[in-house]
């Protein structure tokens, strides 16, 4: 076996040094009723790496791969261009096979570009500070209504309508037991009068901006509803990229903005792992849930870094921390800030430039379309589509034209009635004009 | 010791053949690298991407007025910097890497290879569920490999690390709680556990009550027993636990909580010691945790991504989380609405956007099916060889709080440095300078000055060999009174001993072009 | 005339007519290391003996300060917030939390003295 380097040899030399007469020895504290032999698991033995690629590979080309197809989908993950840099730097062996840098004289590399990826986040969003990342976008959002209340010490969230429905779920089910939630209702394409929900008892409103159906938010007149009542503004972002063209949320008056990282850096994966991004005001640091890398010196005066402020966090204060999370998103934050470094200012706007660019012009293209309408009227990347039939089966249809023509809206939002004919359609720089060209000819023909 | 005019001393014992100092500051391979912010410029990119006008009509008004103030580089500058800052991390591959309770393993190069097939790693997860039926097969096939190991019924897949797993499985018991109309408020949690416990228990909504540890290192069960009461929702209890030992009253203990009516909730960080060769289905245990980042070799990426599926027992099972994988006319679907779940589904909501994190499913499964159920079983073993051997190889010359055998951690405590004045930190330190990473120091709290040396399977006898000559030196070192070995460790690393009291007083979490200034003064 | 007394959580309190002046002993800035962040109570809080009124952050651990007495809190030390390092320069001086307007006199009876104090340490 080939990731096993003891050989039998090894192995009874062991038990010698040891002195225990076999592995049965080793394993006595078990209850003999709870050991069990190779046959109770109805499971293959050991295969070489041919075999094994072999099999993943056969399972891989079950699938239509996004780069396979012309592909509109995002809802939440987009499909960018990685530079090949990214990939080949991530798989470095120093950053792959560390650990969390809890020994900083040894894993200076890994808390230098935290440290860089907490500033650009807090230059993407606009803030004061930001975190070494959590797991993605959604738990990002239930992470920043749980700090809300902390700060307010009020229990109620508002969730706008047009807030990605799987983040309203997860701050549904993650920040349930601590108060309550209100979801404002979902109005496709328009922005809902969300300030008329706050009252005295209201922690914070949870605005996406794009929103999930592509509609761009303007924040600042929500902000001020917010902080009149004594409530925070928690900006959410799904399509990162969008800030390269838009203004940050900082600068609309969010207090706290969760966002999703994936679309830089990161593949689309199937969902995960992706990259939450986290940032805030100064003022609400304490407060701040997830692991923070600060700068320092070192006993010979150098500039170095370390994981600081660690005392709100689980292995020290236990049941009183901030929040239960252990880990990070580091790799992945590791692709966000080498892709972002490759693209720097000029490169970051132009990116931003041409996605804006590739979905206006498709957008006015669809929209020709006879029965076709377009429900957003200022977006980004991403736009809706009101079909003159349900969107799900002319999805489907476009599909077995291979073509991935976005996400329903009704995947989504399964019971609001008037989402069933709504198809949610993102274009990046990867869409060739010919991508556009196969899409607006299928839909077409799928809608005649 | 002596000091060069850099300010670095030489290490202890090698007075004479210090290096001059050196014009650049760099040293040999060890180059001092600056922040992207101080290396770029403006109008620079590494990435060539045509400028295309762009109307504003669309934007609703809101373009962006300021620059964002992102620095300009270019690809080799890019390139150069991260090679520059991956040289100064210790990592798996470049030595052993005893970290305690975090199953620090090899990772193997064909589950990276096998993550970024297209049809995994470019796969949207809303696109239609027809075109992606390869990738389902996988998440299936994984679940499949899960619960057979595990001897459980079901596997929630969703949770993206350890603690979001606990927050999962808490949330199932919660959950199956309220179905049965039973509103119970607290959770029992050893002193002894990962402080992820008490912390997921508290975000659940439940109370923490400690249970006490015994002087052999296992938790007290008769307390455990007696502390059981009708509000009692739940225990949760780490098998093998973090002081390296199997709960042998484990089945006890499960029969006792399920009579008083609660939940029986296992910490899976440590299944490293017994995947293969026991079934924490058959201890009575409802549900757990697999972190894939520790038992199944996904890598650790300096601190993430992680996933931690939880298999649930015949009684929880009904209650796992959104989304559901089901067979149905042929095909694989995922369950993604409450209102469409099978009759018997109660689930009890999403633990996060999609299904997971697919990525580390793909590279899990590639280890599982390299392996095998016969390899698996037999990594296991050599795991807890390898700590026994640790353990039986240096118990003399260092001290080590219970008698063995241990499971796959090997746990020590600082009475051997009693009247030293070396302390657990120190040797530690010392460590890094013979070429280790350290083990996890001052965990489990139960043990004073805690030493948890968990070697893996993955060492040879070799490796193994050389780190106990040198942790026996060292020990012999301490007691000798070599105290300046000690003291000011590390030495050789990029960095010494770094000034976190200065870090959490003042915090600079971020660069900012103020900082460079003060900096240039 | 002031006196200082201690609880067994090593807050202490010294009484200033019905002013109670609340900090952590020196041997707890002691075992706490390099305090880095305390975060008080604001004034008009309620505090009630032995339970949780503040919390003090060292590096390496984050501690409860519990309410040696019960009272209306006054005043916080609005030099700890800037300056941490002068709860471990001088704990029982500079380095004091908090104020308060002493509800019950009863309860300094339950407290150590600081002859005490010295003895009880000398059991940890």
């Amino acid at each position: 076996m080939r990731y096993l380097p003891l050989t039998p040899n090894d192995r009874a030399a062991m038990l010698a040094r040891i002195g225990s007469p076999d592995m049965d020895a080793l394993f006595r504290a078990v209850p003999k009723a709870a050991i069990v032999g190779r046959d109770t698991f109805d499971l293959p033995d050991h295969q070489g790496e041919l075999e094994v690629e072999r099999a993943l590979s056969r399972l891989s080309s079950q699938n239509i791969s996004a780069g396979s197809a012309p592909f509109f989908c995002g809802a939440g993950a987009y499909r960018h261009h990685v530079p090949s840099a990214v990939d080949h730097l991530i798989q470095r062996s120093e950053f792959l096979t560390s650990y969390t840098p809890y020994q900083p004289e040894i894993a200076q590399g890994t808390l230098q570009y935290l440290f860089e990826f907490q500033t650009q986040v807090a230059l993407l969003t606009g803030m004061e500070v930001a975190n070494a990342s959590l797991y993605d976008g959604s738990t990002a959002t239930a992470e920043a209504v749980l700090m809300a209340r902390r700060v307010t010490r009020r229990p109620k969230a508002i969730l706008s309508g047009g807030l990605h429905p799987h983040y309203a779920e997860t701050v549904e089910t993650i920040a349930a037991l601590s108060g309550t939630i209100v979801r404002a209702p979902c109005e496709p394409g328009r922005a809902e009068d969300i300030a008329a929900l706050i009252d005295s008892d209201t922690a914070c409103v949870v605005v996406q901006s794009p929103d999930v159906f592509g509609l761009i938010r303007d924040l600042k007149p929500i902000a001020e509803a917010a902080h009149a009542k004594g409530a925070l503004l928690i900006a959410v972002v799904t399509e990162i990229v969008s800030l390269g063209l838009i203004e940050p949320p900082g600068a609309m008056g969010a207090d706290i903005v969760a966002a999703e990282g994936q679309g830089i850096g990161n593949g689309l994966n199937f969902g995960g792992p992706y990259v939450g991004l986290f940032a805030t005001r100064e003022k609400f640091l304490r407060q701040m849930p997830g692991r923070l890398v600060g700068e320092t010196v070192d006993a010979e005066d150098r500039r170095g870094f370390v994981l600081t402020l660690s005392t709100r966090e689980q292995h020290i204060r236990r049941e009183k921390a901030t929040s239960n999370i252990c880990t990070n998103s580091g790799l992945c934050c590791l692709a966000f800030t080498i892709h972002l470094a490759l693209l720097g200012e000029e490169g970051f706007v132009r990116l931003a430039r041409a996605n804006h660019a590739r979905a206006a012009a498709l957008a006015e293209r669809l929209s020709q379309i006879k029965g076709v309408s377009l429900v957003t009227s200022a977006f980004f990347n991403e736009f809706t589509l009101r079909l003159p039939k349900p969107a799900a089966g002319v999805v489907d249809a476009l599909a077995e034209r291979r073509i991935l023509g976005g996400v329903p809206a009704s995947r989504l939002l399964p019971r609001e009635a008037d989402a069933r004919d709504l198809l949610i359609l993102a274009a990046t720089e990867t869409n060739s004009d010919e991508d556009c060209r196969a899409l607006a000819g299928a839909l077409e023909e799928v809608l005649s | 010791m002596t000091m060069n005019v850099v300010g670095r001393p030489t290490a202890p014992g090698r007075a004479g053949q210090s290096a001059p100092a050196t014009l650049s500051g760099d040293r040999g391979l060890d180059h001092e690298e600056p922040l992207l912010f101080e290396l770029g410029r403006a109008g620079m990119t590494g990435v060539d991407i045509v400028d295309v006008p762009v109307g504003g009509g669309r934007l609703a008004g809101l373009e962006r007025k300021t620059p964002l103030g992102l620095p300009g580089l270019s690809e080799p500058e890019i390139v150069r910097h991260y090679v520059r800052l991956s040289r100064m991390n210790y990592a798996i591959d470049s030595g052993l890497y005893p970290l305690g309770s975090c199953t620090m393993k090899h990772n193997p190069r064909l589950n990276e290879k096998m993550a970024r097939l297209p049809g995994f790693g470019d796969l949207h997860p809303l696109q239609p569920q027809q075109t992606a039926q390869g990738a389902l097969t996988l998440i299936s096939e994984l679940m499949r490999w899960l619960t057979t190991l595990t001897g459980m019924s079901a596997v929630a897949m969703s949770p993206k690390a350890g603690a979001h797993g606990e927050l999962c499985g808490l949330l199932t018991i919660r959950a199956a709680l309220a179905a049965r109309g039973e509103n119970r408020t607290r959770i029992l949690v050893p002193s002894s556990a990962h402080g992820t416990n008490p912390a997921t228990a508290a975000l659940a909504g439940y109370t923490v009550d400690a249970v006490p540890a015994k002087d052999d290192g296992l938790v007290d069960a008769d307390a455990l027993q007696a502390m059981l009461a009708p509000d009692v929702a739940a225990i949760m209890l780490t098998n093998p636990n973090t002081c390296g030992l199997f709960e042998g009253r484990i089945a006890e203990i499960g029969r006792a909580v399920h009579a008083a009516g609660a939940y029986f909730y296992c910490d899976g960080a440590n299944f490293n010691a017994i995947a293969g060769r026991v079934r924490p289905g058959d201890l009575g245990i409802d549900a757990m945790h697999i972190n894939l980042h520790k038992t199944f070799s996904t890598p650790h990426g300096g601190g993430g991504p992680g996933a931690g599926p939880v298999v649930l027992s015949a009684a929880l099972a009904p209650f796992a989380p959104l989304p559901l994988l089901v067979y149905s006319a042929n095909n694989l679907r995922l369950i993604e609405d409450r209102d469409a779940v099978p009759t018997d589904a109660k689930p009890f909501g999403r633990m996060c956007a999609f299904h997971g994190q697919m990525g580390m499913f793909v590279r899990a499964l590639s280890y599982m099916l390299s392996h095998g159920a016969d390899g698996i079983r037999q990594a296991s073993e050599d795991a807890v060889l390898a700590a026994n051997y640790i353990l039986a190889s240096l118990k003399d010359v260092l001290s080590a709080p219970f008698e063995g055998p241990c499971m796959h951690e090997a746990l020590f405590d600082d009475t051997f440095l009693h009247d030293t004045g070396v302390t657990t930190l120190d040797f530690a330190k010392a460590m890094i300078d013979e070429g280790y990473h350290p083990m996890t120091m001052y965990f489990p709290l139960v043990v004073h000055g805690a030493m948890l040396i968990e070697p893996t399977e993955s060492e040879s006898k070799e490796s193994l060999d050389r780190f106990i000559a040198v942790m026996r030196g060292l020990a012999e070192e301490a007691k000798a009174g070599n105290h300046a070995r000690f003291a000011e460790a590390p030495y050789l690393a990029p960095r010494r001993r770094l000034d976190e009291t200065r870090a959490a007083r003042k915090p600079i979490l971020r660069w900012t072009p103020q900082v460079l200034s003060e900096a240039a003064k | 005339m002031s006196e200082t007394r201690y609880t067994d959580q090593h807050e202490w309190v010294r009484i200033d007519g019905d002013t109670a002046t609340i900090g952590i002993s020196k041997y707890a800035a002691d075992q706490l290391g390099d305090v880095v962040y305390v975060e008080l109570p604001e004034a008009g809080r309620k505090a009630v003996q032995g339970g949780d009124i503040a919390v003090v952050e060292s590096v390496k651990a984050a501690s409860e300060v519990y309410a040696p007495v019960s009272g209306e809190v006054t005043e916080a030390n609005p030099a700890l917030g800037g300056d941490p390092a002068k709860i471990n320069a001088d704990p029982e001086g500079e380095g004091w939390f908090f104020k308060l307007k002493l509800a019950n006199t009863a309860e300094l009876e339950k407290l150590m003295t600081e002859a005490q104090y010295a003895e009880f340490l000398k059991g940890l």
